[in-house]
């Protein structure tokens, strides 16, 4: 069963996300420490390493400490691709999905324990898969984490033959993982909660697995008919993508395809961190969630009008200006319900006894970052502004204040918060607070200039700017960029040793340690199988704290109505 | 920014004309604002806050029999496999909504021949539509004498679903061989790749479903599918009558809409055998 599962599966994919989180930074520091001008320790080491067995691989890929551009191709194509599928999708929609769902919805395992372990072991075969690609010659797909045809679909552009083979079928594994998931997901949401559990009476965090369940169902099948038609044009000899052979093709049905899929995608990628923010915010501002229905309404339109916004994202690939208007209004429409949620985390935090907790930091952080990368957005959104800033570092700014900014502060908030519940103890506080300020600060300092240098024209995706005149100014902004992203990933480093050194070494901690009212706190720690000694009835909502009148700031959802305010433990 | 907004010549053109300043936006910025300010005021929304405790008597689960015999309790008085078969059919449908849309992309658009109207014929393919369609029939009866506990005829009709199953998919098989013949592969042009990728996947879905089913009609025989769990069954019953479904789909968008296609302008027309 996996509530454990859960937090051992949250062990796994913390491994795997990791391990990737230097290359990217490693890539943009060799290029704007390059030629070798500038001799660091950093190109002391690699001439140490240079004369090793990994010599052969270097003076292929980096001679002299410096990154090649094909290499460089692959690195931010792998970093996407990584960070997409393998990084939040698993530890947002598995870890946390598999952990909180049963437990909130108050019941004993999910719908389908056994397709709850298919979905697992695919994840971790198409993680292999994925891993494999690095190893094999010719190195891993080097056509962005966006794959457009024809550069992936025909091996002479790239020079990368297995490896864009296998990152199709990984990431085709990976939609399988995820659409079993999802279905297990729908079905024990809708099926399976406890008496008194009403659709209204869900916390929000459950209320974005299961929207973010949906799209996941309905999304990855579109990817997965790309992913096979782009496996067909590079095996079997089709043209699906291909314009100039014979059987005749078009490039152009990549990009619909894929971003038809994409655009969803990007939808399930922020959505349960805001089901997280939601549940942060409401615990440490002891108050209700404000408008907790519209909340609901506007997670749901987000995730609707997610499916009519692609074309947004292919405002440069010759489309009419009447269609791209068409997008841009949708787009720009998406924007209301966010503000209507954003707004909503305000009117929870006003006036409310606010708890300067980690996971409230985190929280915050997650709605003022996310805030943020929705302003890029609205300039995104018009067709004439996204000619100029479209590939450039302006899209990189958004992509990473949204999905670091918003996705990753709602993980990491997630599991400081979560952690009691899966492992009876807290996190060490004052790690966690340096994590989060260090992070916060750096964070900012990496992805901020990135809006600077995108207006100014830097293109997304190219290894070494300082070939073109008008981009040199920038080569002091790139290497504070640079060194902020190291400081952002080293620090990374203490959430690490603080989740791993927490788990034997922390402070104890009792069954709700942070006076919580949703049901899994009414659950023993750590959770045994079955989840519950008995499964709770559903009284009220998630979110009666600071109720007038009563005795208690917090009213757990089990609780019967005029029983005596007891803590519940 | 560039400064020369206004061009080099008196017409303006050379530079870049950007249009003039306006107050419009930040005034109807404002208007937005105040209207809005209004309706919250004057129209009263209403939200309840959950906090209803009788509703926890009320809205308790719905107790339905499980396959293995037990009660359990659900919210919906579904139970969980129907739910699943009906969620992973919604996402079946968006994966076969992409090799139609794309086929229906590439209509037309093929450079080279064969062409739809040099190899597609419909009376067979009517034929074998017809004993799909057939096959959905059996299954409804099957699944009926299942649910009556008539194993009998439950057995026979399962096998039945399977032999028609199977007639179609050797309907598929010698269509395919057929094409080959007269020159259409997938690797021929645009129509070759779309039809074969499409009714190469839905061959795929049908020969999955005839091995599911063979294996039920074996179940009722042994007497591991009986009426009591002939949920199995009823599953198995939405995935072949889904696969019906999307065959019709299919057949009336390649058959019935888009044989006729011959040579579209520009392309080398086809000399057949």
């Amino acid at each position: 069963m996996f509530f454990v599962g859960g937090g051992l599966a949250l062990l796994f994919r913390w491994q795997l996300a990791y391990p990737e989180k230097p290359l990217p930074i490693i890539g943009a520091s060799q290029q704007y420490l390059d030629e070798g001008e500038v001799v660091t320790g950093a190109d002391r080491m690699w001439e140490k390493i240079y004369e090793s067995e990994q010599e052969e691989w270097l003076e292929v890929n980096m001679p002299s400490g410096v990154v090649e551009p094909a290499f460089y191709n692959m690195l931010f194509t792998m970093h996407a691709t990584i960070m997409v599928f393998f990084v939040v999708v698993p530890i947002l929609v598995g870890a946390f999905g598999n952990f909180l769902i049963p437990l909130m919805i108050g019941t004993r395992d999910m719908a389908f324990p056994l397709l709850n372990m298919i979905s697992f072991w695919l994840a971790v075969l198409a993680a292999i898969i994925m891993t494999v690609g690095f190893f094999v010659p010719g190195g891993h797909a080097a056509a962005g984490w966006t794959g457009y045809a024809p550069l992936s679909s025909d091996p002479q552009w790239t020079g990368v033959d297995w490896g864009q083979n296998l990152w199709a079928i990984s990431l085709l594994i990976q939609g399988f993982s995820s659409m079993v998931g999802s279905i297990n997901y729908i079905t024990t949401i809708i099926n399976m909660r406890a008496p008194g559990m009403t659709f209204f009476r869900l916390p929000l965090v459950i209320w974005s697995l299961f929207i973010v369940a949906i799209l996941l169902l309905l999304a990855f099948p579109v990817l997965s008919s790309a992913l096979a038609l782009l496996i067909f044009d590079r095996l079997a000899g089709t043209t699906f993508f291909s314009a100039t052979a014979e059987g005749g093709g078009d490039p152009l049905l990549w990009q619909h395809l894929f971003w038809f899929f994409g655009h969803p995608e990007v939808y399930v990628l922020i959505l349960p961190g805001m089901g997280i923010a939601s549940e942060l915010i409401a615990v440490f501002s002891r108050k209700p969630i404000f408008g907790y229905r519209s909340m609901v309404y506007a997670m749901i339109s987000i995730a609707f009008l997610g499916w009519i916004v692609w074309g947004h994202h292919m405002f440069q690939s010759g489309m009419q200006p009447g269609l791209g208007s068409v997008f841009m209004t949708t787009t720009m429409l998406i924007a209301v319900p966010s503000a209507i949620k954003t707004f909503n985390w305000l009117g929870t935090m006003f006036r409310g006894s606010i708890r300067f907790t980690a996971p409230m930091l985190h929280g915050i952080a997650f709605v003022s970052m996310f805030v943020i990368g929705g302003l890029s957005g609205i300039y995104m959104a018009n067709t004439p502004v996204d000619i100029f800033i479209h590939d450039t570092y302006y899209i990189v700014a958004h992509i990473h204040y949204v999905v670091f900014g918003g996705s990753l502060f709602a993980i990491f908030g997630g599991i400081v918060f979560w952690f009691p519940k899966m492992y009876g103890r807290y996190m060490n506080d004052v790690l966690a607070k340096i994590h989060f300020w260090l992070t916060f600060i750096a964070f900012n300092c990496t992805f901020f200039p990135m809006h600077i240098l995108g207006v100014g024209g830097h293109m997304r995706r190219i290894s070494n700017p300082m070939q073109y005149e008008f981009l040199q100014g920038f080569e002091g902004m790139n290497i504070f960029i640079s060194m902020s992203a190291f400081t952002l990933g080293f620090a990374q480093l203490i959430l690490v040793f603080n989740f791993f050194w927490s788990m034997y070494r922390g402070k104890v901690a009792e069954q709700n340690p942070w006076q919580v009212n949703t049901l899994e706190w009414e659950a023993p720690t750590p959770v045994p199988h079955g989840n519950f000694v008995q499964i709770p009835t559903v009284y009220r909502g998630p979110y009666e704290y600071s109720v007038p009148g009563e005795e208690s700031d917090w009213i757990s959802q089990a609780q019967p109505e005029h029983a005596p305010a007891t803590s519940g433990d | 920014m560039p400064t020369n907004t206004h061009g080099d010549d008196e017409h303006g053109h050379g530079g870049i004309h950007l249009p003039d300043m306006s107050y419009y936006p930040i005034i109807l910025a404002a208007g937005l604002t105040i209207i809005g300010a209004g309706l919250m005021t004057i129209v009263p929304i209403r939200f309840p806050n959950g906090k209803r405790p009788e509703l926890a008597a009320a809205t308790g689960t719905y107790e339905i029999k499980s396959e293995h015999g037990e009660v359990i309790n659900t919210s919906t008085g579904l139970s969980n496999k129907k739910l699943l078969m009906w969620s992973f059919l919604g996402s079946d449908v968006m994966f076969f909504g992409s090799f139609i849309a794309t086929y229906l992309v590439y209509r037309n658009r093929s450079l080279v021949g064969p062409y739809p109207a040099d190899v597609l014929e419909i009376p067979i393919t009517s034929v074998s539509t017809f004993v799909l369609l057939m096959s959905s029939l059996a299954m409804v009866l099957a699944l009926s004498y299942i649910q009556q506990g008539r194993q009998k005829m439950g057995t026979f009709w399962i096998f039945s679903v399977v032999v028609l199953g199977a007639i179609f998919l050797l309907f598929q098989v010698y269509e395919f061989n057929h094409f080959g013949q007269l020159g259409l592969t997938p690797r021929t042009n645009l129509f070759g790749t779309t039809f074969f990728i499409l009714t190469g996947l839905h061959g795929a879905h049908v020969t999955l479903g005839v091995i599911w089913l063979i294996f039920l009609g074996f179940g009722s025989i042994k007497g591991s599918l009986r009426a009591d769990n002939a949920i199995d069954l009823e599953i198995a019953g939405l995935y072949w009558h889904f696969v019906d479904i999307v065959w019709i789909v299919i057949f009336t968008v390649i058959y019935l809409i888009s044989a006729r296609d011959v040579a579209p302008p520009g392309s080398v027309p086809f000399v057949g055998h």
